[in-house]
């Protein structure tokens, strides 16, 4: 047990981020959750509540609007030691490359805010000298594919984003660590037809946060190992050929 | 559209499935869709949760409320598994009131069904626990049902097969228990007069439960091992296993059917071995009391995943029956008479003093309740209408959350609270839109 550590979950209405706040609660962190919806919050923090007697708050919030991020922070009642950004948005490919305002929507969802939130912190913990940085972010960032570039190029400026800063904050003793869950059985996935073999559970994805963040000091991690092999495979595959492939 | 079947595997009916993820999706699906109900973790064996047209998943609503530890009152929505909820109370010394025989349902299916468990004749349904629910109706509005609120529309859902709209969530209070250990008993009647008898000496206990060897034929037939058990106290640890952990982990078993065994696997001859052993390990271990982790004490098959598909392709019925006190070892006699001449096998033949209920379709009364598995064939079908009218005659009725296959007149002829549900699905406007493969098939 770790006495009153604080974990701040940004994305506490989705499945990975009720599961991961699940994990540390019941490692004894006190939580955080924030969320755009924060009625669609407050039910996960009760469930965690109810489960664990951990006590869990619930902040609004909204990633597209950065101006508020300073009086969000101001707001919790303890800078936490950790910071978790489960934050995405699939969208929908198709509609997104007629519909500008809908890839914009995808690209910032992705990218813009969850990077610009958690360099809000990195300011914040270099600061108080201490503090660990997570970002979700996902195998779609490693290479760019027909289906879903516009989502994949958000992932991966966010996956070069955790990167540098990862490499900044460093030597400073600070950690940041990136996520890439590959495929999860989510509301996001609900309906999709995906090998079993290839998909975690939410359950899954939220102790191997814990575990890279808390445990283990791992930087990069794909929450089923298989995945990287399999990304190593897509990656290693030249343009010539991955240009023609219907992926 | 996705094919959909209860955990018997029979039958199957295609249905458009939708998985809202809150609460809040409910009302305007129910209002604005029609020919649906809501499914749980699919554990009803027969039709009861395939929608005629929609089918709402409601494994979503899966969120623990409010606990109060101190109190052991518990809110929980609907798609809460009882697995689940065991996990986290059992460590902090509370258990349901009632849990049925497996411990994958949720919490709305067992409200839905009124499952009854092991201390039904002294602690009756799950239902009867059941203070206060939250019920969207089919016109989209959000009711409280308790004992002072909408008593009647409480006591139409208690039981009543999801058919009075979809449960979104429920509180009751949960039972203090010292320890997770199982205090077992076990005695030998060496037929159905004798395991009937002990049943009802057995009634102080909190929980008691027959096993029946129903190949066993003439003098034995009936022959049954009698399992009674109380929660195990601390004093009853230091006794029985002293040293041990008062909650230790529950071991789920990894063995699983991984597919689809051949139909041929069951026949006379594996069954009435695996019963011989079976009976013989009891017959080992009566007498004297010994201590048991409540997992296997409550969910023994719950330990083998899949179990449904030991019984082949075709799947298998559950039959059900409740048979009152008077008449039933006349009448369960017959019943077992006919099974063992049919030869048809039946891993579990489980036999229960039930006490009254209070849902309108809820299943238990004052009786003794019979439940055999039968592998679907051709012949068990003529086989099962040949038992109905053994039931219908003694007054008995079968289990709706069991039913795959009665007719509406065995049904109409054994719960003679329906012409009020019926008149209560009416008033709410849930006739012909709530309905499922069971309401149509039967015509509730």
């Amino acid at each position: 047990m770790e006495p009153s550590k604080t974990l701040l979950l940004v994305g506490g209405t989705s499945d990975i981020g009720r599961a991961t706040a699940l994990h540390y609660a019941q490692a004894g962190w006190q939580v955080q959750l924030a969320a755009r919806n924060d009625e669609e919050a407050r039910r996960n923090a009760d469930d965690i509540r109810a489960r664990t007697g951990a006590e869990v708050t619930v902040h609004r919030l909204d990633i597209l609007e950065s101006g508020a991020f300073e009086s969000f922070a101001n707001s919790l009642s303890t800078l936490p030691d950790t910071v978790v950004c489960v934050v995405g948005e699939l969208g929908d490919q198709a509609k997104g490359q007629t519909d500008m305002a809908h890839a914009s929507l995808v690209l910032r969802t992705n990218f813009e805010g969850p990077a610009l939130l958690l360099g809000y912190f990195a300011e914040r913990f270099l600061a108080r000298g201490s503090g660990t940085l997570v970002g979700v972010s996902s195998v779609a960032g490693d290479r760019g594919r027909g289906s879903n570039y516009l989502y994949g190029a958000a992932k991966a400026g966010f996956t070069a984003f955790l990167s540098g800063l990862r490499n900044r904050l460093a030597p400073k003793g600070l950690r940041v660590v990136t996520v890439k869950p590959g495929f999860v059985r989510t509301q996001m996935t609900a309906g999709m037809k995906l090998p079993p073999i290839l998909t975690a559970e939410p359950s899954e994805v939220g102790r191997a946060i814990f575990t890279a963040a808390e445990r283990s000091g791992r930087d990069v991690i794909y929450v089923r190992p298989i995945w990287r092999p399999v990304m190593m495979a897509v990656g290693s595959i030249p343009e010539r050929f991955f240009k023609r492939l219907r992926l | 559209m996705t094919e959909l079947a209860g955990w018997g595997r029979y039958p199957r009916h295609p249905s458009e499935t939708l998985c809202p993820t809150s609460p809040k999706a409910f009302p305007s699906l129910m209002a604005s869709r029609t020919g649906l109900v809501a499914r749980g973790n699919g554990r009803a064996y027969g039709d009861a949760a395939i929608g005629e047209q929609v089918t709402l998943m409601a494994r979503g609503l899966d969120r623990i409320r409010a606990f109060d530890q101190a109190t052991g009152r518990i809110q929980v929505e609907a798609g809460v598994l009882l697995s689940d909820l065991l996990d986290i109370v059992v460590p902090r010394g509370l258990f349901p009131p009632v849990v049925p025989g497996t411990k994958f349902v949720t919490i709305g299916g067992m409200i839905a069904s009124d499952v009854h468990g092991k201390n039904h004749h002294r602690d009756g349904g799950f239902g009867d626990h059941v203070e206060s629910l939250t019920l969207a109706l089919p016109d989209g509005s959000i009711v409280t049902c308790s004992r002072d609120e909408n008593p009647e529309l409480l006591s139409a859902t208690i039981g009543g097969m999801g058919l009075t709209g979809t449960i979104l969530d429920a509180t009751f209070h949960l039972r203090r228990i010292e320890t997770g250990w199982m205090r077992q008993t076990t005695t030998v009647a060496q037929n159905l007069d004798s395991a009937i008898r002990a049943l009802e000496e057995t009634s102080n206990a909190t929980y008691s439960v027959a096993w029946v060897d129903c190949l066993a034929r003439g003098a034995s037939l009936g022959r049954s091992l009698i399992f009674a058990a109380e929660h195990a106290t601390q004093r009853d640890l230091d006794a029985l296993r002293p040293g041990s952990s008062p909650y230790p982990a529950s071991k789920l078993g990894r063995l699983s059917i991984p597919l689809d065994l051949p139909s041929f696997t069951l026949n006379r001859l594996s069954v009435s071995a695996f019963n011989e052993l079976y009976f013989r390990a009891g017959v080992v271990k009566s007498g004297y009391p010994f201590l048991v982790h409540w997992n296997p004490y409550f969910f023994p098959l719950d330990g083998i995943g899949n179990w449904n598909r030991i019984y082949g392709r075709r799947g298998f019925l559950q039959y059900q029956c409740v048979i009152p006190t008077a008449k039933a070892q006349a009448v369960l006699g017959g019943i077992l008479e006919r099974i063992a001449k049919h030869g048809n096998a039946s891993f579990l033949a489980v036999l229960k003093q039930l006490g009254p209920s209070h849902g309108l379709l809820s299943f238990p009364f004052e009786g003794f309740t019979l439940t055999l598995d039968l592998p679907v064939s051709d012949e068990v079908f003529p086989l099962l209408e040949e038992l109905d009218r053994l039931v219908v005659e003694a007054r008995g009725r079968l289990y709706l959350a069991k039913d795959a296959r009665q007719s509406p007149a065995t049904f109409e002829a054994g719960y003679p609270e329906l012409f009020r549900f019926r008149d209560l699905r009416r008033s709410i406007g849930a006739t012909g839109r709530i309905s499922s493969r069971l309401s149509a098939r039967l015509g509730i």
